[in-house]
């Protein structure tokens, strides 16, 4: 057995292939932006998350800085509880704002961290105490028509 | 009398259909059984994935090329609309990752490579190769059938992956580089919105499956052809649909089982 220009090819289109592949996984999919390993967790609960999903964005002055990990009802409190883990490197005062926005008038949901003045620093595993639910379109709604109801009168 | 010969007939149809998809799982079961020679005797294998990857290569890098060009024109028709053009990384890449990259690439797979495949062996049954072989105590399940499978399974993968990343330079070419949509919020999109696990590993593992069914299907209609050169013809055609159908009703199959409400 000896080695032949057809393996050459063969090998070339192997290696191609798998060239392709982490092509896709690192410049179309989102392996190279996010790595788990380095990260911290933070928790915060909101009386109403809206459309927030699981892997949703969390930004600071419009950068990318963690994923939602974790979402679900907090029984006792009756509140959602959201579960965040942020990138090792950006540390957050303890009085955080985290609010709930939307990117576009129809875009998908993500969370926002307002950084307040506080000189001690967000632990892993701590609760962001101040935090602001998401924007009910119905609720907003309902509200201007009220308004609208009280003003002609 | 008319009425009884045309019952007979479709009795006929149903019972050789039936006897077919038995002797085709059987055939399957075999192939599988008797691959071991073409991992021992890799080289077979390598000669395999030459005649059914490496000569696939320019059709697939092509038409992955115009497909992504014409989904970056025709989302940008769409996305413009509704004024989010900057969108159309996302929609290129989803589209191709999940779904047009394994179905297009393993159609034309199917038809480029599984003919060959089955008029290959047909051939070599009409010319009784395949009953000499038997002759002189050589199994052509293992030394025939086995490495064409392997190598065919093996290739469509890579195949897609060259097919998607393609595309995605292709759109990339016609939305950036043609049209002038912004380069930046066309691949961070792209990247917030694709996730490796969930969209471009369920694409792998699609190709795969279709990479099973066309060359079991193609060494199939190739193994059970009529010795005769209309009965490979017909064969090499009956290749091309079963398998283009098998691909898209696998599709709709795994697309329910993988991206299913969420």
């Amino acid at each position: 057995m000896e080695r032949t220009t057809l393996d050459l090819w063969v090998g070339m289109f192997v290696v191609a292939g798998i060239g392709a592949l982490v092509v896709l996984a690192m410049k179309v999919g989102n392996l190279s932006t996010y790595n788990v390993s380095e990260s911290y967790q933070l928790q915060a609960y909101f009386s109403n998350i809206g459309g927030l999903k699981p892997k949703a964005s969390i930004k600071s002055a419009g950068v990318l800085v963690g994923r939602v990990t974790e979402i679900n009802l907090d029984t006792e409190r009756y509140e959602a509880k959201v579960v965040m883990s942020i990138d090792r490197r950006y540390q957050f005062p303890k009085d955080t704002f985290a609010n709930i926005l939307t990117s576009g008038l129809l875009g998908e949901q993500y969370i926002g961290l307002a950084p307040g003045g506080d000189a001690e620093m967000l632990k892993g595993g701590e609760v962001i105490k101040k935090t602001q639910s998401a924007v009910v379109l119905e609720d907003l709604i309902g509200k201007f028509l009220y308004n609208k109801a009280e003003g002609s009168k | 009398m008319a009425i009884v010969s045309s019952l007979r007939g479709i009795g006929t149809r149903v019972v050789n259909g039936v006897w077919r998809i038995g002797f085709g799982s059987r055939f399957f079961l075999m192939t599988l059984l008797y691959s071991g020679a073409s991992f021992r005797r890799f080289h077979l294998t390598v000669k395999e994935m030459f005649s059914s990857g490496v000569m696939s290569l320019i059709i697939i890098l092509v038409a992955g090329m115009f497909v992504g060009m014409v989904l970056g024109l025709q989302g940008y028709e769409t996305l413009k609309r509704y004024g989010s053009e900057s969108a159309l990384g996302t929609l290129v890449a989803l589209s191709l990752v999940r779904e047009l990259g394994p179905v297009l690439a393993a159609l034309l797979f199917a038809s480029r490579a599984g003919s060959a495949m089955t008029a290959e062996i047909g051939l070599m049954k009409a010319t009784e190769q395949i009953s000499a072989m038997e002759m002189m105590a050589v199994n052509p399940i293992a030394r025939v059938v086995a490495p064409r499978f392997w190598g065919g399974v093996i290739s469509l993968p890579l195949l897609t992956a060259m097919f998607s990343s393609m595309g995605v330079f292709g759109g990339y070419v016609v939305g950036v580089v043609l049209i002038g949509v912004d380069e930046g919020s066309f691949w961070s999109q792209m990247q917030a919105a694709v996730d490796f696990q969930h969209d471009v590993l369920n694409g792998v593992l699609k190709s795969f499956v279709f990479g099973v069914a066309v060359t079991t299907i193609a060494l199939f209609e190739g193994y059970d052809a009529p010795p005769t050169a209309e009965g490979v013809s017909g064969a090499t055609t009956r290749t091309v649909v079963q398998s283009s159908l098998a691909i898209l009703i696998l599709d709709f199959i795994l697309t329910a089982f993988m991206f299913r409400g969420d």
